[in-house]
């Protein structure tokens, strides 16, 4: 089961995502530079967090561009998992591979902080050995991870059973409060009709080892590999 | 604008056996400033130890090494930004995490860890207001560049003090891995050899910027904010990269970043310390504006440069690489085997000096000394005139106070975490990041009390260096190299001059004591304005490893029933104390005494008994005295209480050295007292942990009895109050 992860330049969070797919559950991996226009036989594909191309214009916008969208973009049509965690969830966005945009945080400051996030939905590649309801301890890092999107498409989203992560406090309650960011609806994460594209603004690829305060992130990769042996296409 | 004084002019004279030109003036003007030469300080930075078994590269390269065994290599050093950071905060804490970043790569090391001794004036009162706009400043300028480059900002302090309030500090450190065998120097060497400019274009920004940072600031301070410069985070992790990718080829030679001085700095302390000679054409330098002199572009301070010396007949492969990261590496000049930096303009020669004229024979001072006649004044403190407080009344008053309070609301502005190497919470402890690929971790921590060293700069500096030291021993790990940054008034002034000569020789005592080598660092001087001169306040960084990552230890109790145990002893010492300071409004009094033999059996019992998994929480007794760290400990997102009895109130607050609260299971309480007591360490159980408030009993009465909650939720709380009152 090989992992591709994307490197845009700026991407800073490309070496956590491997070391989680690598080092911690023992799969094949490899960098995908940006410039590349295949996936090198990659089976699911990640978008790392960082700045890609510094986030200057706005998150994700010049990323969009890079040579190697178009391969991501026909294999997530082909139904291929894509993940893309906080900056590559912007990048998911600025493409049109999922709805909505960022805005910057409610107080307008960057937090890194460990906040919980509910599994709100297990029929995608993500999330298929998690329990629905299932809380999960991951940090935010973030500037502009408020997510925002028409209120149609809000309805839409929620209609379609597409919101598949939202923060809520530590009994699993969705507050305000626990709202590190002011997104709408408290998203934290989405995925597409096709539900085979996710993105999420919290790093399950730190938390994937106790060492590092939780390991309850690994139910993202876990669930990757057992959908994608269940399907048989890896 | 030029600092050169009329003897130095005719020193350069000397050197060149004739006028400079007005390149050359400019050229030897940043050159020998305090800021690049060190005039001031450098017969006394000798006094340091810098050498140790463990040391791979101690002062005199970008940065120190460290084995941390394994064949891998800690590179590490501390920096200051504090005169750009008061012009213009953002951009000036942001540029000093470029330049310190840089410092590291250029050893061929990955950057994993960023921390920053940040010191400010008091968040209300008269520049309340505009403390507040600078700390802000800061703190997002170190955010803002720290986090998008991906290293984790680990750990610092940030201590408010009267002093600071015209002239702000900020100390940047950063820690990067290396294997040991592929240090990278910045050496230029071997006739013939391309020199490539790599990086941002050239600008007209940050001109004289060291001469700005050499110099006291005044009413017009605002006006040198064109001397600051604007930073690029995303530029430098394309150079970051591109260097570390360039490293792994044996195509590179040397390189050296554009930091202070910029172009001119690197062409020649390249040139220097490889024995040999620089030649550069400035038409080839990429500029971003138009029409600029040679004189500008060889002292433009624009960030995100590096300047390389790479071996003839690879250049194809290292335009390679550069090309990978859309970064144009520009082929400037070559080395040559005169000794001589020069520089020509369109093939004219506009400067032409030999190396060992800038670099060794730049002027040197033993500026006299005097000492300060307010010791003997401030030295003085009656207790008996103090009016009686409430110890529970005192301790809630000390953890609100700035200086004691959480730094939550500027610790969750960094990225804590990228590269999923921290393995300990911000704040819990000193910043611990493990080292992928082997089961050891580093432990590194940032300390310096600028009112101790107020009160007693000798002893002042040595508690920093033993207050460093004993932070990364409660995480677990034993001290094994340094770095030093100086923060100093005027050296001009006797008095400061004695201030700065006390200190390093303070620190060259505790170091060679604690047989922790000063690796390299940093002298901040001119710290003062309008003749008010900070406290002086040396910043010390010290780096521990630790085999086991699995045995770090934090300040905060784990579970119930657990023995509270004080190792080090109290001596009822007020002086220079944050309680004398929060509560009564005085700093005075002697700095508390300090014993460099019992701090080291100290740091060796601690980290034994960790290693050994005997501990369960440890920290280090320090601002604030027991009553503090008592408190501390029970902090931990609503944690363990802690009941503890002591045998007189002035040990509530007192700030004694060499002190540590542990606590472990009650089963292994002997083992540690046994241990302690073997190493000659006091110690005794003053309590236990368990239930939800913090007790202190003084005498069998009970002083202190609040709920671990409320307590926590004022000293988390305290310092976000000030910033939303800003904001309201």
């Amino acid at each position: 089961m090989k992992f591709g992860v994307v490197v845009f330049p700026g991407s800073n969070c490309d070496h956590d995502a491997y070391h989680a797919a690598h080092d911690v559950l023992g799969q094949p991996a490899e960098f995908l530079w940006h410039k590349e226009t295949t996936l090198k036989g990659a089976d699911v594909i990640v978008l790392p967090g960082g700045f890609a191309h510094g986030d200057y214009l706005r998150t994700g916008a010049i990323a969009r561009f890079s040579p190697i969208m178009p391969a991501i973009l026909e294999f997530a049509q082909s139904g291929g998992p894509v993940l893309g965690i906080c900056n590559g969830f912007q990048v998911l966005l600025e493409s049109g591979l999922l709805p909505g945009a960022m805005l910057r945080n409610r107080d307008l400051k960057f937090h890194c902080e460990h906040v919980y996030v509910r599994v709100e939905q297990t029929d995608t590649p993500f999330t298929a050995i998690a329990q629905k309801g299932q809380l999960l301890r991951v940090p935010i890092a973030h500037g502009e991870g408020n997510y925002y999107a028409e209120p149609q498409v809000i309805r839409e989203l929620e209609a379609e059973r597409r919101v598949i992560f939202r923060y809520t406090d530590a009994r699993g309650e969705v507050t305000a409060a626990a709202n590190p960011n002011g997104a709408a609806n408290n998203i934290a994460g989405i995925c597409n009709a096709l539900r085979n594209v996710v993105g999420l603004m919290p790093h399950p690829e730190r938390a994937c080892e106790p060492a590092l305060g939780s390991a309850d992130g690994l139910v993202l990769f876990q669930s990757v590999l057992q959908s994608l042996a269940v399907s048989g296409k890896a | 604008m030029s600092t050169v004084t009329p003897e130095e002019y005719e020193r350069i004279k000397r050197a060149l056996k004739r006028e400079p030109t007005e390149t050359e003036l400019g050229i030897f003007s940043v050159m020998w400033s305090e800021h690049c030469s060190y005039k001031s300080s450098r017969i006394h930075l000798r006094k340091l130890p810098t050498k140790g078994p463990r040391v791979l590269q101690g002062p005199g390269e970008n940065a120190g090494a460290v084995d941390i065994g394994g064949g891998l290599a800690a590179v590490f050093k501390i920096e200051s930004h504090n005169h750009p950071s008061f012009i213009e905060p953002y951009q000036g804490a942001a540029t000093g995490v470029g330049g310190i970043i840089r410092d590291i790569f250029t050893m061929g090391a990955r950057p994993i860890a960023l921390l920053n001794a940040l010191r400010f004036g008091p968040l209300d009162g008269e520049y309340g207001g505009r403390t507040r706009r600078i700390m802000e400043g800061v703190v997002s300028g170190i955010a803002g560049y720290g986090n998008s480059i991906g290293i984790a900002t680990i750990g610092g302090e940030i201590v408010f003090e009267d002093s600071y309030v015209h002239n702000p500090l900020v100390n940047v450190l950063c820690l990067g891995i290396v294997s040991a065998d592929a240090i990278v120097k910045g050496n230029a060497s071997g006739a013939g050899n391309p020199v490539y400019y790599v990086g941002a274009k050239t600008g007209r920004d940050g001109i004289h910027g060291a001469t700005m940072a050499s110099a006291e600031f005044d009413d017009r301070a605002l006006e040198k904010r064109p001397a600051v410069q604007v930073g690029d985070p995303f530029m430098e992790k394309l150079l970051l990269e591109a260097c570390l990718e360039l490293m792994a080829t044996d195509a590179l030679i040397g390189v050296q970043d554009m930091g202070a001085a910029g172009l001119t700095c690197s062409t020649c302390e390249m040139g220097s310390r490889g024995g040999a000679g620089v030649e550069i054409d400035v038409m080839h330098v990429p500029q971003r504006e138009t029409g600029m002199t040679p004189y500008e572009i060889m002292l433009s301070e624009s960030q995100e440069r590096m300047l390389l010396v790479v071996k003839k007949g690879r250049e194809a492969e290292v335009e390679k690489i550069f090309e990978k990261w859309d970064l144009h590496a520009a082929h400037i000049g070559e080395v040559t085997s005169d000794g001589y930096m020069r520089v020509k303009d369109h093939g004219t020669v506009v400067a032409e000096i030999p190396n060992t004229a800038l670099v060794d024979e730049a002027p040197v001072y033993d500026r006299p000394t005097a000492k300060p006649a307010y010791l003997d004044e401030v030295g003085k403190l009656d207790l008996s005139s103090l009016k009686p407080v409430a110890a529970q009344d005192a301790l809630l008053r000390l953890l609100a106070s700035p200086t004691i309070a959480s730094k939550r609301w500027a610790y969750r502005q960094y990225d804590t975490m990228v590269r999923t190497n921290t393995i300990a919470a911000a704040g819990m402890t000193a910043g611990v990041v493990r080292v992928k690929g082997t089961n050891r971790a580093l432990a590194i921590s940032t300390d310096g009390n600028g009112r101790y060293c107020y009160l007693n700069p000798r002893r002042g500096a040595m508690l920093a260096v033993a207050e460093a030291a004993r932070n990364v021993a409660c995480a677990g790990a034993t001290p094994i190299g340094a770095t030093n940054c100086l923060n100093f008034g005027n050296p001009e002034r006797p008095e400061i001059m004695w201030q700065l000569v006390e200190a390093i020789e303070g620190i060259a005592e505790a170091c060679r004591a604690l047989e922790i080598p000063i690796t390299g660092g940093n002298v901040s001087l001119y710290n003062e304005t309008d003749g008010q001169a900070i406290y002086p306040t040396p910043i010390i960084g010290v780096v521990g490893v630790m085999e086991d990552a699995s045995r770090v230890l934090t300040r905060a109790f784990q579970a119930s029933g657990h023995a509270i145990v004080l190792l080090g002893d109290d001596r009822g010492e007020l002086g220079g104390s944050e309680y004398l300071k929060v509560v009564h409004g005085l700093v005075r009094g002697e700095a508390p005494a300090f014993d460099a033999t019992r701090e080291a059996a100290l740091i060796r019992v601690v980290t034994e008994a960790a290693s050994a998994g005997l501990l369960r929480s440890a920290h280090d007794c320090s601002d604030g005295g027991l009553a503090v760290t008592l408190a501390e400990s029970c902090f931990n997102a609503g944690g363990i209480g802690g009941t503890v009895a002591l045998a007189s109130d002035l040990e509530l607050f007192s700030e004694s050295a060499s002190r540590i609260l542990a606590s472990v299971d009650a089963s292994k309480e002997q083992d540690l007292l046994r241990r302690a007591a073997a190493a000659g360490v006091p110690a005794r159980r003053i309590g236990t942990t368990g239930g939800s408030r913090i007790e202190i009993f003084v005498k069998a009465q009970k002083v202190v009895d609040v709920a671990v909650a409320e307590a926590e939720n004022l000293w988390v709380t305290a310092l976000e109050k000030h910033f939303k009152r800003a904001v309201a």
